[in-house]
């Protein structure tokens, strides 16, 4: 009988308090009056707050728990610590949203705490067994969040949209991880790696693989698995879509990018061919058909999905081991920098969204510079940062991605990469022309978090791209625990 | 917090701080604003007339900038480094010269959102005046792009009807160059380790000689900076964006565009491209020469056939900064120094017509030749100097543009002789055809000042008199606009030896390096 001891539960103690703190938020939750659920948004704010300083304490530790099936490693604080912060901006963003919207009831802010335990299991698992019940776990307060608006057909047939497809995916994920089982003879991802070492079946490891890449494929939409995504982001209510398109996310691609370097360095010839496919894919698909949409929910929608790619793109060296730390930073790098750009660029949308859903058109905001200079500038910064033109984060991660994609040999993949940069140039920069170019008279909410959140993202996004020394250090220090 | 007590430093971001004064003033104030950065403008200038008086022009090397570690990762080697030389001192002197006269040029063309113009304008400055100092790869992409947002928004807010497709073509055809050029420069730096220039003019040799870098690839990373340079220039085939730019900016970022932006890219061939990849630069010269000589023909020929005569002087640049092209793959110090030199001067000349072409315009607002007509009678001092500024375009002996344009083709007749550049291909051809574009510059210049300013009285003279508003001469701000340009182009003109002198060290150190038969 294997022994659970204190250092088991340090391994995974943020996840542990955030559960805590969730569960009694829910029961709290009931006690709280209905015209006064800011306290509800509140307490999860301190709750993410609390996780926060636990995580960071955290920092420079490495440990293996419960019998190898989680792990804490510089990987996984860096990005517990983005999600947490994810999860504090979606607080913020959504605190004045719902409220507007109509939309306030506490169970939205549990069920986003719930979520992000689920991103930060799924960040810390060392088993597939994990893996899978983390997908689950941060997947099911996602559904529910996404069909928050149940008076809106559109919300509820974003919600089943996404749990139908979330459904299909994780059946994959888990046929994926039986052939792997059956393959390896382990769901550990170092049992794997031993087992693939002393000859265990390729190719039945191979589909396995390739089955749960399917799976992540759909969590981070991937082309060809990003059907689902336009019609959710734009069904959902805003403030979920926000945080939905950067946690899913991150921790889609955390979960992708340990299970393939740890468990699968062996099968690089096989995958990487599929990874190089899929990601110029990606980008290609994402980007163009960004190209002709009207609606900025929509357009944001095609947006993250063309930024899948790109750091989809960072993850092809995977099995160079010379290259790999790079290619690990780099993905980590953007995917902050596409963290703190897209909560901005979502933060104002639902400035311009009006309680009515209208305010959604690109055409809605015709002349917001001469109306709302502060909000026009920082939705430019954000699109440019996007774009990855400088002086944003945007660029500075760009660059260091398509440094790791060059570094690893592909240089024809980091050719796709900027000419689909010059394809969203043209559709980011429509924005900006209605912005700036046409007249109108858009109306914009001044919500106090929700500027405060527009305001910080875009200050960051700035400032980070003169001053990148810390971050990308924080980055190339966040390493995977091999072994 | 060294970098900010670096004099180059100093003049790159002294723009920032009329960018924040103008913040605070509100925007109705329309003449304390122009004050404002007018005033900023000039401070910048008395700047870089600063850096002149410190430059010390008889050492070819970089002066007045230490290169600072700003990003230092797991094989990033970025520094913050501004530097001078030979190659760019012109080039900045430039830019602090033509910024005060461009914002003087809008006193009265820009009217509405006087305060937003004015803080784009000097963003653009800093733009500027970065691409041109920076001596890390890394930190001039940043200003190179950067350059781009606010002249878009210069040409999308400001400019003309058909100004979004204008500002959108600008910005898309330039970044299409520059993220080629991106990935290249990704390329040199992680295979020499650092993203430092004069690191990389040092290091890059030693990867050519060892084969870590083969010829074949060499030519390939010359031709992704080529993309960004070359669009810019704009060098043809790839010159179509410049023509809507040019028409649809307003006046002050015709002058900006055509005096500074182009320069950017001539400039970029000869910081980057010839001292970065010499083999590269030495094998493919002919072929830049071949499409140098054709935009200066076809430049010149398509000037001929515009009725607007906005256009006609966008594309008489096609064909001014074909002659640069031409000079500066010569690749011998002539050719160079002259191409040099011929930035400046079509930055003056060229500068000076869209100045005047914007003051008739305000008055008139059309720019079809035909409607005009005697205006000489009219507005002697206009005309005037206007009959100045197009003899200096089209290359009059005694003006600027025939010191440039004769220099660029005595070197390119030697680049065609034994061991020149150009010998593998053409030889002697190339300056041969390309001197007969000197006169057809003459045909399509002369051809606009003799409808526009002799003849019979034009229609347009009658149809503002009409409406109120008889043609009146230039007044005394707006002479005071174009006054110091004229003076450059006698200067020039007749006593160029100390803009010679100035560039002459270090281009006979780049050329020196060139693999070349002397």
């Amino acid at each position: 009988m294997p022994q659970l001891n204190l250092s088991d539960f340090y391994t995974l103690l943020p996840a542990f308090v955030l559960t805590g703190w969730a569960s009694m938020l829910l029961v709290l939750d009931l006690f709280i009056p209905r015209g006064s659920k800011g306290l509800t948004a509140f307490l999860a704010a301190v709750g993410l707050g609390l996780t926060l300083g636990i995580t960071l304490v955290q920092a420079g530790s490495s440990s293996l728990g419960f019998n190898g099936m989680v792990v804490l490693d510089g990987f996984s604080v860096f990005l517990n610590a983005l999600l947490l912060v994810s999860g504090l901006l979606g607080i913020a963003l959504a605190y004045g949203y719902v409220r507007r919207m109509g939309l306030e009831r506490g169970e939205y802010y549990t069920l986003m705490l719930f979520s992000v335990v689920g991103m930060m299991l799924m960040v810390q698992a060392a088993d597939l067994i994990v893996v899978f019940i983390a997908l689950e776990l941060l997947s099911i307060p996602l559904y529910v969040l996404a069909a928050f608006n149940n008076r809106s057909p559109e919300s509820e047939e974003a919600g089943l949209k996404y749990f139908l497809l979330g459904a299909f995916s994780t059946g994959f994920v888990v046929y994926g991880i039986a052939l792997v089982f059956g393959a390896a003879g382990s769901t550990s991802l170092y049992g794997i790696v031993a087992a693939a070492a002393s000859g265990a079946p390729t190719l039945l490891l191979s589909i396995g693989a390739a089955l749960i890449l399917v799976g992540f494929g759909f969590k981070v939409a991937a082309v060809p698995f990003h059907m689902w995504t336009p019609d959710v982001y734009q069904g959902a209510p805003t403030a979920v879509t926000a945080f939905m398109s950067s946690g899913a996310k991150i921790a889609g691609f955390a979960a992708l990018l340990r299970v393939f370097a740890v468990a699968f360095p062996s099968l690089t010839a096989d995958l990487t061919p599929v990874l190089a496919a899929l990601a110029a894919l990606t980008m290609i698909v994402g980007n163009l058909i960004a190209v002709s949409q009207n609606n900025i929910k929509r357009l944001l929608a095609y947006s993250s999905i063309a930024h899948a790619g790109y750091i989809l793109m960072a993850f092809v060296p995977y099995g160079n081991p010379q290259v790999m730390p790079v290619s690990v930073a780099a993905g980590l790098f953007y995917l902050v920098a596409y963290a703190v750009t897209n909560f901005g660029a979502w933060g104002v949308v639902i400035a311009l969204e009006k309680e009515d859903g209208k305010g959604l058109e690109i055409s809605d905001y015709a002349g917001l510079f001469w109306k709302n200079r502060p909000l026009a500038i920082a939705m430019t910064i954000f699109l440019l940062s996007l774009i990855g033109f400088p002086p944003t984060i945007g660029m500075v991660g760009k660059f260091y991605l398509f440094r790791a994609v060059i570094d690893g040999g592909f240089v024809w993949l980091a050719i796709v990469g900027v000419l689909t940069s010059l394809v969203s140039a043209y559709y980011y920069l429509r924005v900006v022309v209605t912005m700036f170019m046409q007249e109108g008279e858009p109306q914009a909410a001044s919500e106090f978090w929700l500027n405060f959140t527009w305001g910080l993202t875009a200050l960051v996004t700035v400032i980070v791209s003169f001053v990148p020394q810390l971050l990308f250090e924080w980055a190339s220090n966040a390493v995977l625990r091999l072994f | 917090m060294e970098f900010l007590s670096q004099p180059l430093t100093l003049l790159t971001f002294f723009p920032l701080v009329g960018v924040l004064a103008l913040a605070f003033i509100p925007g109705e104030r329309k003449n304390l604003l122009r004050w404002t950065a007018l005033g900023t403008s000039l401070v910048v200038f008395a700047l870089s007339l600063w850096v002149l008086s410190m430059f010390d022009a008889s050492n070819p090397s970089l002066q007045l900038g230490k290169p600072l570690p700003w990003i230092y990762v797991a094989g990033w080697n970025i520094h913050y480094h501004l530097g001078i030389d030979g190659l760019s001192i012109l080039l900045v002197l430039l830019t602090g010269f033509l910024t005060p006269i461009s914002i003087l040029s809008t006193w009265t063309a820009v009217e509405e959102r006087v305060k937003d113009f004015m803080m784009f304008f000097l963003l653009l400055e800093v733009g500027m005046m970065g691409v041109f100092l920076a001596q890390d790869l890394f930190l001039f992409y940043i200003f190179w792009e950067f350059t781009l947002v606010p002249m878009y928004f210069l040409i999308g807010i400001w400019g003309g009807p058909r100004r979004i497709y204008a500002a959108v073509k600008f910005f898309l055809y330039t970044m299409a160059g520059s993220i080629l050029m991106l990935l290249a420069i990704l390329f040199v730096a992680i295979k020499a380790g650092t993203f430092s220039v004069p690191g990389l003019i040092t290091q890059l040799p030693e990867l050519y000689a060892s084969g870590v870098i083969d010829p074949q690839t060499q030519i390939w990373l010359f031709l992704a900076f080529t993309a960004a340079f070359a669009i810019k220039v704009p060098m043809w085939p790839l010159h179509s964006w410049l023509p809507d730019a040019h028409v649809e900016a307003p006046t002050a970022g015709s002058v900006i565009l055509a005096g500074v932006l182009l320069k950017m890219g001539t400039y970029g061939f000869l910081r980057f491209n010839i001292p970065l990849f010499p083999q590269a630069a030495v094998q493919l010269a002919p072929w830049l020469a071949l499409f140098a000589t054709i935009g200066i023909i076809y430049g010149a020929a398509v000037s001929y056939a515009q009725s607007d005569v906005k256009k006609l002087v966008a594309y008489s640049s096609v064909s001014h900064l074909g002659f640069v092209m031409l000079g500066m793959f010569a690749l011998n110090e002539q050719g160079i120094e002259g191409a040099i030199l011929q930035m400046i001067n079509h930055g003056l000349s060229t500068g000076a017509l869209f100045l005047l072409i914007g003051m008739i315009y305000e008055q008139t607002h059309t720019r079809e030749i035909k409607v005009y007509g005697g205006l000489w009678k009219i507005t002697p001092i206009f005309g005037t100097i206007m009959l100045i500024a197009s003899l200096s375009s089209m290359g009059l002996p005694g003006l600027n543009g025939f010191v440039g344009e004769f220099t660029i083709l005595l070197g390119a007749f030697g680049a065609g002789l034994d061991g020149g550049a150009f010998q593998p291909m053409g030889g002697v051809w190339w300056a041969s055809i390309s001197a007969f574009g000197v006169i057809m510059a003459a045909v399509y210049i002369l051809y606009m000042f003799q409808k526009m300013f002799l003849g019979p009285t034009g229609s347009i003279v009658e149809e503002v008199k009409h409406h109120g508003h008889p043609l009146r001469d230039l007044n005394w701000r707006e002479i005071l606009t174009v006054l110091p340009l004229l003076i450059f182009i006698f200067w020039i003109g007749l006593y160029p030896k100390p803009f010679f002198d100035l560039m002459a060290p270090t281009v006979k150190a780049l050329v020196a390096a060139l693999p070349l038969v002397p």
